[in-house]
């Protein structure tokens, strides 16, 4: 018997059938759709704007806005620049994201760890308000709380007064205002200095505990100094702070700070919107954290405070610091909805610029940019934290 | 010494357990009064109760206002006025579609719900029917129903000086690309000797098919056309829910499989998409589809209002979509990608009978947590002037026929409810879909 030893030879075989090739050939027709889309889009928008007279080019940014803005960090009027706008918008936008984000962990972290409570009432609440919050779409609860919450609010002439010379009307909420007069720089420095001591004293106890496993008080020290040394230079200074309290003056309040409604309504929805989420990714991590930490941390002879704090915590912050971050950036990114109640964020602002100029391929270039930037800082910072608190494995 | 003893030959009563840990006020004592501050929490949680539930449900209930014809009937009222939401719920459902035309949006909810409900429970047979159906027959049906049908297509292929445009040179550009396509397929496939034939086939029933549903679409079915900038309420919320959730989940799939890719540029042009996308707010990326792309096309091509809102959303769905299926995919172990290499299998084999099956089922709870964050973000089109539920619900404020006090408060708690039991349905619909196909390999 002859055995056909011909039968299989691999140069027969197709290039075609060669994954590498194969792979080449994939890549080559995806950049070449890609160049020709790309292609078409630039020369189709170059026509485009030629034919309804837009030059492009960031030129416009120069030129006198001529719109107020409701709130701004900086000086700005009407007569400031675009440029100038967009950068008011933008510290707008960082302001109520900061805020937002401050005030959600702290309510997030509330509720997720009274959803895991032992008291039933609390973790029905806490549920309660998760999977209500949560389910309702973010702008509708914007609308809710302006709309509805503080534009109902009866009219400066019969404001609700809260305690502390607060007053919210439908012109906004006015807080009395700190005034810094001479000599008040010391104040600012004292601060400042008890923050570094602080510090220090943090290094030094943990140098000490280490050492010879004393403990000592950082957080009552660090606290006390925070409030004492301002006091003593705010004495030796001569007291010169006042404050200025808003007072009703005909139709509207003088003096103190304003705090327009649409900022408090935007901030209070995000807030309470982003807290239902990042209740759920604390309890999450929480539970991720196996029973046996806890009984053995209890073994040990730790109360429950240091066990949740020395144990728990430091253990559940690795699962929770992922999502965490991008919920920092979806709230970040959700305060764009501002445009809605024409609150001035970057959005917002961009917006009246670009209906002004017409330059919509550069402002919404800004927005994009200003975004990806803001996303991608926060991941770094947050991707550096959580490889430092990450577990170290050996 | 007596003899007697005693065996005892049953087993005595049991005895009830004892008084302090049963009952109500055992459980009462054990969950709700358990310390000291245990007590005070509870105590602050019923005052919180106290504080918000009563008030509520004599707004929504007691004290409202059922029906009326206009304000007068809810001015003075300390309650909801439902009866404005009454007179405005055809409104809040259909936007501005005609009057008499609305039975065709009645007809298209009664058949995506039919179509829906049988695929969502698991003991219903025809599963695979009932995919295409959903797929390829409802989306016809829905477009020709809602849009009235009857579209003109122009040719795209050849230049107009050769045939004028019209419905004829559209068909024979149709036919010249499907040759077109048909001799690549067969040439691809003769060329890595495998048979000709079959991918030809291939292709030319996809043709087909698309090309069945073109001719019903083109076909004047007497319906009157609406379009699209009279659409509004439900409908359009749910349009863009449905239209995005459909797009997103295999571009979603495609794009995390790009990213997990071996080809070094499929990868990197995934991940640019991916994040750029992921890294901006769903607003900026609606005005730049409502601003942008009618600069992109050339000038003679308009996109409509709502498809451009639909694009844009579909992408943004899209890139996030991918993250959670790029999850499921790392989650496979490697063992699996190996046994199916080892069996023989094809990458498009491999992946849609060993690796997908498993990683969609893992990330289920992710798929839906972003449906539901689409369905959320319909309302966003507000913003660029479309009227979803949402914006039905805002624009009905300025009718001075029906402003009270207390209209916004009842439209926005209208509006509320109606997203919240779809969301909230959706995502218990996952916990359980979750629970049903839990094989028991999690880690538990």
């Amino acid at each position: 018997m002859a055995i056909q030893e011909t039968a299989r030879t691999p140069d027969k075989a197709s290039v075609l059938n060669d994954p590498k090739v194969r792979g080449w050939i994939y890549q080559i027709v995806v950049v070449a759709l890609i160049v020709w889309f790309g292609w078409e889009i630039i020369t189709n928008t170059a026509e485009n704007l030629k034919a309804r007279n837009i030059a492009g080019g960031f030129g416009f940014l120069n030129i006198n806005a001529g719109f107020g803005i409701t709130q701004s960090l900086i000086t700005y009027s009407e007569l400031s620049s675009y440029g100038r706008a967009l950068v008011v918008g933008l510290l707008n936008t960082l302001l109520v994201a900061g805020l937002g984000v401050f005030f959600a962990t702290i309510f997030g972290f509330l509720i997720g760890v009274a959803r895991l409570s032992n008291n039933w009432l609390i973790s029905r609440i806490a549920t309660v308000y998760v999977e209500v919050l949560r389910n309702i779409p973010l702008l509708l609860q914007i609308f809710f709380w302006y709309f509805a919450v503080l534009r109902a609010v009866p009219n400066p002439r019969d404001s609700i007064a809260l305690p502390g010379d607060v007053f919210l009307n439908n012109r906004g909420l006015f807080t009395p205002r700190v005034i810094f007069e001479e000599g008040s720089g010391l104040i600012g420095w004292s601060v400042l200095a008890a923050i570094v001591v602080w510090i220090g004293i943090y290094f030094w106890a943990r140098r000490r505990q280490e050492a010879t496993g004393q403990q000592f008080p950082v957080f009552l020290s660090g606290l006390g100094l925070l409030i004492v040394l301002p006091i003593l230079a705010w004495l030796v200074t001569g007291m010169p702070l006042s404050l200025e309290t808003p007072e009703l003056r005909g139709f509207n309040f003088v003096g103190g700070t304003r705090i327009i409604p649409e900022f408090v309504g935007l901030l209070l929805a995000l807030s309470a919107y982003t807290a239902a989420f990042i209740a759920e990714i604390v309890r999450a991590g929480i539970m991720a954290v196996s029973h046996g930490q806890t009984e053995a941390a209890h073994a040990l002879g730790l109360r429950n405070g240091p066990t949740l704090r020395l144990v728990i915590i430091p253990q559940a912050l690795r699962v929770i610091i992922p999502p965490l971050t991008s919920q920092y950036l979806n709230l970040t990114k959700n305060s764009s909805l501002a445009v809605a109640i024409a609150y001035p964020d970057l959005v917002s602002v961009g917006g009246t610029v670009l209906n002004q100029t017409g330059q919509a391929v550069e402002v919404i270039g800004i927005w994009m940019a200003v975004y990806l930037s803001i996303s991608v800082l926060t991941s770094m910072f947050m991707n550096w934290y959580n490889s430092h608190i990450a577990l170290v494995e050996r | 010494m007596t003899d007697i003893s005693y065996v005892r030959k049953e087993m005595a009563p049991s005895q009830p357990a004892p008084a302090s840990t049963v009952g109500p006020v055992a459980w009462a004592r054990k969950n709700l009064f358990a310390s000291i501050p245990d007590t005070i929490l509870t105590l602050v949680s019923l005052w919180l109760i106290w504080l918000l539930v009563p008030p509520l449900i004599e707004f929504a209930f007691v004290n409202a206002v059922w029906s009326g014809e206009n304000r007068e009937a809810c001015i003075g009222q300390d309650g909801a006025c439902w009866a404005y939401v009454k007179a405005y719920l055809p409104q809040f459902i259909y936007g501005r579609y005609p009057d008499p035309e609305r039975w065709r949006v009645n007809l298209t909810f009664l058949l995506f719900f039919g179509g829906l409900i049988p695929m969502m429970i698991p003991s219903v047979p025809f599963k695979r029917e009932n995919v295409i159906y959903m797929l390829v027959v409802f989306p016809t049906v829905a477009l020709v129903l809602l849009t009235g049908g009857n579209m003109d297509f122009n040719g795209f292929l050849l230049p107009d000086t050769v045939i004028a445009p019209s419905m004829l040179k559209f068909w024979v550009d149709y036919a010249i690309l499907t040759a077109i396509v048909m001799a690549a397929a067969a040439g691809i496939a003769k060329a890595s000797q495998s048979r000709a034939a079959p991918a030809a086939i291939s292709v030319l029933v996809i043709f087909g098919v698309l090309a069945a549903i073109m001719v019903v679409l083109e076909i004047d079915f007497g319906l009157r056309p609406v379009p699209t900038e009279l659409w509004g309420g439900l409908l359009v919320t749910l349009v863009i829910a449905v239209t995005g959730i459909a797009v997103s989940l295999p571009l979603g799939v495609a794009l995390a499989l790009g990213r997990r890719s071996k080809m070094p540029i499929v990868r990197l042009v995934s991940i640019i998409f991916i994040e750029f996308w992921r890294g901006v707010p769903l607003i900026t990326v609606l005005f730049m589809s409502s601003v942008m792309l009618p600069l992109f096309v050339p000038e003679n091509l308009t996109i409509d209002k709502l498809l451009r809102a639909l694009i844009g959303v579909a992408l943004f769905a899209a890139a996030y979509m991918a993250e959670v299926i790029r999850g499921g995919l790392q989650a496979i172990p490697k063992g699996q990608y190996e046994g199916a290499q080892a069996l023989g299998l094809t990458y498009w084999q491999m992946m849609y009978h060993i690796i997908l099956p498993q990683a969609l089922k893992l990330v289920i709870p992710g798929i839906v947590n972003t449906f539901i964050g689409l369905f959320k973000d319909t309302t966003l089109v507000l913003i660029i002037g479309l009227f979803d539920l949402l914006g039905q619900v805002q624009s009905s404020f300025t009718d001075p026929n029906w402003s009270s006090p207390y209209q916004s408060h009842t439209g926005y708690l209208f509006a509320a409810t109606i997203f919240w039991i779809f969301c909230f349905g959706m995502s218990r619909y996952s916990v359980w879909t979750e629970r049903r196909l839990d094989t028991g390999h999690k880690k538990r």
